[in-house]
């Protein structure tokens, strides 16, 4: 009875951290449309979140693009298909794992960050100094961001899926002696215009929930340096198995067949 | 004038405001004083709307705070306010004339951005501080030039009512009274109605017009600060002499 009592009281509790998360998405949207727009705390949060983590994901992106040609390789010489690697790479890199890994690298680097930042502006007043100055918390701090690694995380990823790609053909040509200009042509002929535009529509995506994880988890720290560490935390974590999850409601939508 | 009526505020089951009574006259500076956690500073908040009381009315200049919650009417509302926060609240990305014009920067009273600058550097000086001081962020500022620098910005846009929440914690004793000076110097000069929240008696004597006792969630003494000495409240005495010995348990 004890056991159920504790089921119940930890689904009550999961619920209800869903429906706030879920108002506060509704709340950041609301404001997004409503004036006024912080368009120098945008700039800054595009810089901080798309520039700067430009290689973060490219190194990701250039690695992973090279160990997956390496498997592919591998995989495809057990049925005589090592032909298929060039193709195999860039549909990979563009549909899944560029925009997957890339969102979950910015996850560790943007919402763990943005989490840390409007967690201490909380326990240091800095919030509250906010409203004194007729400044609505979450149009100053959580709209211009939300909408800044929204724009943001899609280029990252096609910027990603491009270095992954060219990772991908330096292992093919250098280490699995692919002629340089076949595996090229091999890549252009199989990588569809929708294969990039859906990793980037999930790039789209993934910034929003790392975004608004981050702010959410900021503006409800709890006190002292443990509450906002717990907040970045939880952060971090939300905005990775969020990803993961939107990855395949969106892989459903886009591919299955 | 801020007036209370009966107003309640409790977090859980913690009633940390049980009925609170108080007018702040206008132009007149109304110090409160009460031991840690008794709930001092969420007497401001509610004032401000920054917490909402369970129960009772607060009304500045007759205005309902409650009809002021939401849209343009908070932000006129607000504007009426400026705040020194107790650990200065500085924004760290901004510099310090950007924090002190941050209202001046944007919303309803937005300026050009030099000329922003230029009110923003006349209320360092204001405070004492050089303006060389404008283009350093928080970070770089000490514990004193902090809480000038938040001071600057609670009067950069000439408020009616500056709230003042523990407004020389952590100072040593002569920036301390630097800052209490700095207080009454500027409450006298632009005749504010001044709310203040300390356990600093220096500054209690150095600020106040008025003084109120919270103890209890209560208003447990107010008068003026001449009487402060003669209040024959027990409470008051053990408070303002900082005796272990009294009607207020030194462990709460």
């Amino acid at each position: 009875m004890k056991a159920l009592a504790a089921l119940g009281r930890l689904t009550l509790g999961a619920l209800a951290a869903v429906g706030r998360a879920g108002i506060f998405a509704f709340a950041t949207l609301g404001h997004l449309l409503r004036p006024p727009f912080y368009w120098r705390e945008f700039g800054v949060a595009l810089m901080q979140i798309g520039y700067f983590s430009l290689p973060v994901v490219g190194m990701t992106a250039f690695f992973t693009g090279g160990a997956l040609a390496l498997q592919i390789y591998a995989g495809g010489a057990r049925f005589n298909a090592e032909e298929v690697v060039p193709s195999i790479v860039a549909i990979g890199m563009a549909r899944e794992l560029g925009p997957v890994l890339g969102g979950l690298m910015v996850a560790a680097r943007v919402a763990s960050s943005i989490a840390a930042e409007i967690g201490t502006m909380k326990v240091t007043e800095q919030i509250d100094a906010l409203v004194t100055l007729s400044t609505h918390p979450m149009k100053y701090l959580t709209v211009p961001r939300v909408l800044a690694a929204t724009l943001a995380v899609p280029l990252l990823v096609g910027v990603g899926d491009a270095i992954g790609i060219m990772g991908g053909f330096i292992v093919g040509v250098n280490r699995l002696d692919f002629n340089a200009a076949a595996y090229l042509k091999n890549t252009a002929d199989y990588l569809q215009p929708w294969d990039v535009g859906s990793g980037m529509v999930k790039g789209a995506v993934f910034g929003f929930l790392v975004a608004l994880m981050g702010c959410y988890h900021g503006m409800n720290s709890g006190r002292g340096a443990q509450g906002v560490g717990r907040a970045t935390k939880a952060a971090v974590v939300a905005a990775s198995v969020l990803i993961l999850a939107a990855n395949y409601l969106l892989t459903e939508l886009f591919f299955s067949t | 004038m801020i007036t209370l009526t009966d107003v309640h505020k409790a977090f859980g089951a913690n009633r940390v405001l049980r009925g609170i009574n108080l007018t702040v006259p206008t132009g007149k500076s109304m110090v409160i004083i009460g031991g840690s956690g008794t709930g001092k500073s969420v007497l401001l908040k509610c004032v401000l709307g920054l917490v909402t009381p369970e129960q009772g009315r607060i009304e500045v200049d007759g205005e309902d705070v409650g009809h002021a919650r939401g849209g343009a009417d908070r932000d006129a509302f607000l504007a009426r306010f400026g705040m020194l926060f107790q650990g200065a609240a500085l924004f760290d990305s901004l510099t310090v004339w950007q924090n002190v014009a941050f209202r001046l920067l944007r919303g309803a009273q937005k300026l050009p951005r030099a000329e922003a600058r230029d009110i923003a550097i006349d209320k360092l000086r204001r405070v004492g501080l050089k303006p060389e001081v404008a283009d350093l962020f928080p970070a770089e500022l000490s514990g004193g030039m902090q809480k000038r620098v938040g001071l600057a910005r609670a009067i950069a846009a000439a408020p009616e009512i500056i709230f003042f929440d523990e407004p020389t914690t952590g100072l040593d004793p002569i920036m301390s009274g630097v800052i209490n000076e700095l207080i009454r110097e500027i409450v006298v000069e632009m005749g504010v109605t001044a709310m203040t929240i300390t356990h600093d008696m220096t500054s209690v004597r150095a600020i106040a017009d008025r003084v109120a006792m919270l103890h209890g969630g209560l208003i447990r003494w107010e008068g003026a600060v001449g009487d402060l000495d003669a209040s024959g409240d027990p409470y008051v005495d053990q408070f303002i002499h900082g005796r272990a010995e009294g009607p207020i348990e030194s462990v709460r």
